[in-house]
């Protein structure tokens, strides 16, 4: 063998074993003791990193998960009940199983019912709009159809109606991360309860103005005539600054307020249609 | 007027800057009164800082120039009613943000002023009293910054905890925003006032030296100025280029003493030694200090190219916009967009009835083929927002990374430096909205500055 390669290979395969001996003591010594569990709770989320959970990643959740001493405000809303339940069983802990939530939008200010007073034509961005304005119309708390919630979304659930100008939510996409909720500058999507049989009752309007005022914005308005108030059986809706709202808690859906709302304000969703109703879902816009 | 005359020598600042055409069509009008109108409305938030706290409730008698609502803590100010007559109602009124703010709504009867207040026409040019109670008076009487910030005078003039006390007053009378020149015909109509005043400041402040700045297109007012300013007191009259923004205050500063203020948030004038205070706020610390009348009406220059009647304005607070409109020969056919302020800084409304507030220099009416923003391109990294901008910011890159939402990397780009002069979205050859996301990151980063500090 030319003694050049022999050299070479000599060489190489001493330097190799010398930093394989000096690598192995160092990772003795900075070996850092991690507890397997994390892993393990890791390959049971989802894996999305969303966020939706409050930590930076699934990773940093499953650490939290492991660290805490109980299940308590943990939750991975992606993930959803079956998923904490493995990871609770994983830790050996038992977690309570939280009713399942879904993001809805409460404005009812679509480019049919909320007439345009002025023109904007900066840069399409609902933080900056809201920032410098009350926006293209008359009502300041109303949405802005610009669609930050839209971008936000990293599920695909969310998209812009052209007809309507408000964002739609797909509920079957929709895994209540919040993180249209914390890019809406509005606060105009709440995370609810999704009810049973997926059916809701809500107000879908955050306009704290007086009746007349709100009424002359938006045609579909909460003007707080507190008609729902009186009729609710269960004592599930309360009146604050001229606006109606609906406790998920306490609602039964009964759709008593839905029948009596003057502006359709109050939306319900997923029930079968009735020719009762038809008149008043009409007016609401969605 | 125009340009510079060769025997006077204009300082600038020396980075960036633009030259936007001036358009001071009201200059040669004198200062109109106002007819009162039937009602008014005052905000209770009209500065910087805290909103002021009600004194009265409604039903209540009030005269013009009565204490209407007291500062809610130190930075805040005083409101004093700018008319006589019955508090109607304690509302929100729509002001020119379009949002609803809580305000003060008064019925005007007649034009009842309190018996305090020194009406006669007479200078008062003896300066008698000593320097706390210049400072007192000019809390009392709701002081705030008219160039346009609002921010509350007495705080200005008070040395902050840990610093050297000033050693200079730079007065501030560049109005190198275009269209406005309410602060040009006060100098021209007030230099004896405006001389005492800036007398008075300098007593309240202790300093020996002062600089009134003033831009070379408004060589009237430097000549008048400066015939009456004395170099013995340490006056000075200083001819400043014609070259936005001038006015800013780190610019001024840099121009007139050639100082550098510390960068935001922390940097302040009085970091090298400066007190900057505008010239309308001069005239009023004048009126407040010598007449003992509080701060109840301002000059307001109502423009615009298609406006029949152009003027300057002696305006009370809380009168609504269409009434300054209506005497400025009403509003005209082919409005497209009307401003609070002037065009490069000012803020664009809807409602005309939103009030006259501390802030409000001006008025602009554009006529529509003004109005719209010029068609969205892609930036191309020409790099002409890098040279204008005054504080050496790259506009492109942080107005991009705010659009991003990378507010990381956008403060440590020193986006919260930016001073929102504008100057980036008036160069830019493709009308990227670089102000509006620089704004937008300015307030989010600004937040969670805050929130890491109390961490």
């Amino acid at each position: 063998m030319n003694p050049v390669i022999l050299y070479t290979l000599l060489t190489a395969g001493l330097i190799a074993a010398f930093a394989a001996i000096v690598l192995f003591f160092i990772a003795r010594k900075f070996h850092v003791q991690e507890d397997p569990r994390i892993d393990e709770v890791t390959n049971a989320l989802p894996g999305v990193n969303c966020g939706g959970c409050g930590q930076p990643g699934c990773r940093a959740f499953a650490e939290l998960c492991v660290k805490s001493p109980d299940m308590e405000g943990l939750f991975c809303p992606v993930g959803g009940n079956d998923t904490m339940a493995n990871v609770a069983n994983l830790l050996g802990r038992t977690v309570q199983a939280k009713a399942p939530v879904v993001a809805v939008l409460r404005c009812n200010g679509s480019l049919t019912n909320r007439p345009k007073h002025s023109r904007y034509d900066g840069p399409q961005s609902c933080a900056v709009i809201h920032a410098l304005s009350r926006g293209e119309t008359g009502c300041q708390y109303g949405c802005l159809w610009c669609g930050d919630c839209v971008k936000a979304c990293k599920f695909g659930a969310m998209t812009l109606d052209k007809e309507s100008g408000l964002p739609i939510i797909d509920e079957a996409r929709c895994v209540a991360c919040g993180a249209c909720v914390t890019a809406c500058p509005r606060q105009l999507i709440q995370m609810r309860l999704k009810g049973p049989k997926n059916r809701r009752v809500f107000v879908s309007c955050v306009n704290k103005e007086k009746g007349n005022v709100a009424m002359k914005a938006c045609r579909a308005a909460c003007i707080g005539c507190s008609k729902c108030l009186k009729e609710c059986p269960f004592e599930a809706i309360t009146l604050q600054d001229s606006l109606a709202y609906i406790d998920d808690q306490k609602c039964k859906i009964c759709r008593k307020c839905v029948l009596v709302c003057p502006t359709g304000a109050i939306h319900e969703v997923n029930f079968p249609p009735k020719p009762k109703t038809a008149e008043t879902s009409t007016t609401t816009g969605t | 007027m125009g340009s510079t005359p060769a025997n006077i020598k204009a300082l600038s600042f020396p980075q960036g800057g633009i030259h936007p055409p001036d358009s001071k069509l009201s200059s040669e009008r004198a200062v109109r009164p106002i007819t009162l109108p039937a009602s008014i409305v005052l905000p209770l938030g009209q500065h910087i800082g805290a909103p002021s706290k009600p004194l009265v409730k409604p039903g209540d008698k009030v005269k013009t120039g009565q204490l209407l609502a007291e500062a809610a803590g130190f930075v805040s100010a005083n409101l004093h009613s700018s008319v006589s007559g019955t508090v109607s109602k304690i509302d929100g009124v729509i002001d020119v943000s379009g949002y609803k703010k809580p305000a003060i709504f008064i019925d005007v009867q007649g034009d009842d002023w309190l018996d305090s207040i020194d009406r006669t026409p007479g200078i008062l040019a003896d300066i008698s009293i000593s320097s706390k109670d210049i400072l007192q008076r000019i809390t009392d009487a709701g002081l705030v910054g008219l160039g346009g910030a609002t921010f509350p005078t007495h705080v200005k003039l008070a040395v902050p905890p840990g610093k050297k006390p000033p050693q200079i007053l730079l007065i501030n009378g560049v109005e190198c925003e275009p269209y406005l020149t309410s602060d040009h015909r006060l100098m021209l109509e007030h230099p004896q006032e405006i001389m005492i005043g800036i007398r008075l400041l300098m007593k309240a402040t202790g300093v020996s030296r002062a600089i009134l700045g003033i831009e070379t297109n408004k060589m009237d007012a430097i000549k008048l100025l400066t015939r009456y300013c004395d170099p013995k007191e340490g006056i000075q009259v200083q001819a400043l280029k014609m070259q936005y923004p001038q006015g800013g205050e780190r610019q001024l500063v840099k121009a007139l003493i050639g100082k550098e203020i510390p960068p935001p948030p922390r940097g302040l004038p009085i970091d090298v030694g400066a007190v900057v205070i505008n010239v309308a706020t001069v005239f009023a610390v004048y009126e407040a200090v010598q007449k003992r009348k509080p701060l109840i009406e301002r000059i307001v220059t109502v423009t615009g190219k298609s406006l029949k009647d152009p003027g300057n304005f002696r305006t009370r607070f809380g009168v609504t916009f269409d009434h300054l409109a209506a005497l400025a020969g009403g509003v005209p056919d082919d409005t497209g967009k009307v401003t609070a302020g002037g065009p490069m800084m000012g803020r664009a409304f809807v409602d005309l009835s939103a009030p006259v507030t501390k802030g409000t220099s001006g008025i602009v009416f554009y006529p529509k083929d003004q109005s719209l923003r010029e068609t969205l391109t892609n930036c191309i990294r020409c790099g002409k927002c890098v040279e204008v901008c005054p504080l050496g910011l790259e506009p492109y890159l942080v107005a991009a990374l705010a659009e991003q939402g990378n507010w990381t990397r956008a403060e440590e780009e020193k986006l919260t430096n930016c001073c929102e002069c504008s100057c980036c979205a008036y160069i830019c050859p493709a009308n990227r909205p670089l102000v509006d996301f620089i704004k937008l990151g300015k307030s989010r980063i600004l937040d969670i500055m805050k929130k890491r500090q109390k961490v």
